[in-house]
């Protein structure tokens, strides 16, 4: 059957939602919709980039997951987090999944389309059906973002009660 | 030489060549700044990619097997229905019972049952077997006594696959036990065994593909063997050429 193609893209679906929610039930359940729903709708897909397909499936209902509350778009300031990151750029990559998490969830998509499923550009604005240019701004601020939060760097300073 | 934003990410990305590349590494060459923040970016590529590995590694959960869509049943049903009626018209009543599809004969039935029992354990993520690898020697005697004659499990370790466990299943004619290897990857491979029934041939390797799952089997001195897993032939050929060798030193 054609529609089991789709059994190929399954570890790469999983890795993609475990990174973008975080938690692991929630991510598989995300991943069970997504393939209910690509398998119902198989008929709709026109031959063609079946990954980018997927993961558009995988973008609407991950929306509207947000939309139920099921999943929290991104975790507020968490103040515990500073004091856990070490000055300077980090190894830990505990660090890292915390700082992803307080992207928004915009951001997030594509920095993991792009930097864990080494999606092109053009794949990412497929899925997302969004411009280029809008993947290029979402991705650019999406990274320097992790990257201050990383740092432990002023992103935060805002946040600080002025003395 | 500014470099728009975009470049320096598609340069992290890897989907500029040429000039492209060459223009983006010599602004790094005398932008320090630049060239710390373009290292903290490729940085956490890397890091992104080490922290979710070992998801995409992971055992697919059963349920996350695909659910065949509605339209396939229906269809599948009807398309049964018709061949059901074609028989029955095709075929004059009579009072002896049909003889057996010879498709269905000794091993190649065996490759059948083999590739069910496969796909049924395989996606088991917390019961892939009734007793694990830890427990070798207790598993191993006990299928032996269950299946009255010595048994002997393939280390497949140089074929990157190491022994999960194993179960006892009921087959056709009595009690079989199958043993479940694993890789690093997750993919799972099992081998099927059953005591060679009276009469039963002796035969050499044989192919049998069901949907996804390739099965080789053959038979010899005690036992009939099927090994199945989710690999194309060249692989899984290698694979029972070991488990061969090992058991007919």
């Amino acid at each position: 059957m054609e529609y089991e193609r789709i059994v190929e893209f399954i570890p790469n679906l999983r890795r993609y939602a475990r990174a973008l929610v975080g938690d692991r039930h929630l991510a598989d359940d995300l991943v069970q919709d997504t393939l209910e729903r690509a398998v119902r709708k198989f008929h709709l897909w026109q031959p063609g980039d079946l990954r980018a397909w997927l993961f558009s499936i995988m973008h609407n209902v991950f929306v509207n997951q947000l939309k139920a509350r099921k999943i929290v778009a991104s975790q507020e300031v968490d103040e515990s987090f500073a004091g856990a990151t070490t000055p300077g750029w980090v190894t830990d990559v505990h660090d890292l999944e915390r700082a992803l998490a307080r992207l928004s969830a915009e951001q997030r998509e594509v920095v993991l389309m792009v930097g864990l499923e080494d999606m092109s550009y053009e794949e990412v604005s497929r899925s997302l059906g969004i411009p280029i240019g809008t993947v290029m701004s979402r991705l650019s601020r999406g990274r320097e973002k992790l990257r201050k939060i990383v740092n432990g760097d002023p992103a935060r300073t805002n946040l600080r009660v002025v003395q | 030489m500014t470099v728009s934003d975009d470049r320096i990410h598609a340069y992290v990305d890897g989907m500029l060549g040429g000039e492209e590349q060459l223009a983006v590494e010599a602004t790094l060459q005398s932008d320090a700044e630049l060239a710390a923040r373009v290292r903290q970016y490729a940085e956490q590529r890397k890091l992104l990619r080490e922290l979710y590995a070992g998801v995409a590694a992971e055992p697919i959960p059963a349920q996350m097997r695909l659910k065949r869509p509605a339209w396939i049943d229906y269809s599948r049903a009807a398309a049964f229905v018709a061949f059901g009626v074609a028989v029955g018209l095709a075929i004059p009543r009579s009072s002896e019972s049909p003889p057996r599809a010879a498709a269905v004969s000794g091993s190649s039935a065996l490759a059948k049952l083999a590739a069910n029992a496969y796909v049924v354990y395989s996606t088991e993520v917390r019961h892939p077997v009734e007793v694990d690898a830890a427990q070798q020697d207790h598993l191993v005697k006990w299928l032996s006594k269950r299946l009255g004659k010595p048994l002997r499990v393939p280390v497949l370790t140089a074929e990157g696959f190491e022994l999960l466990g194993g179960r006892l299943l009921p087959g056709d004619e009595g009690p079989v036990a199958q043993f479940m290897y694993q890789d690093a990857q997750g993919k799972r491979l099992t081998l099927y065994l059953s005591g060679r029934g009276p009469g039963e041939p002796e035969s050499s390797f044989r192919f049998e593909r069901d949907g996804k799952v390739s099965v080789f089997y053959w038979v010899d001195h005690d036992w009939c063997y099927a090994l199945s897993a989710e690999v194309e032939r060249p692989a899984l050929l290698q694979v029972a050429n070991t488990v061969y060798k090992q058991l007919n030193p």
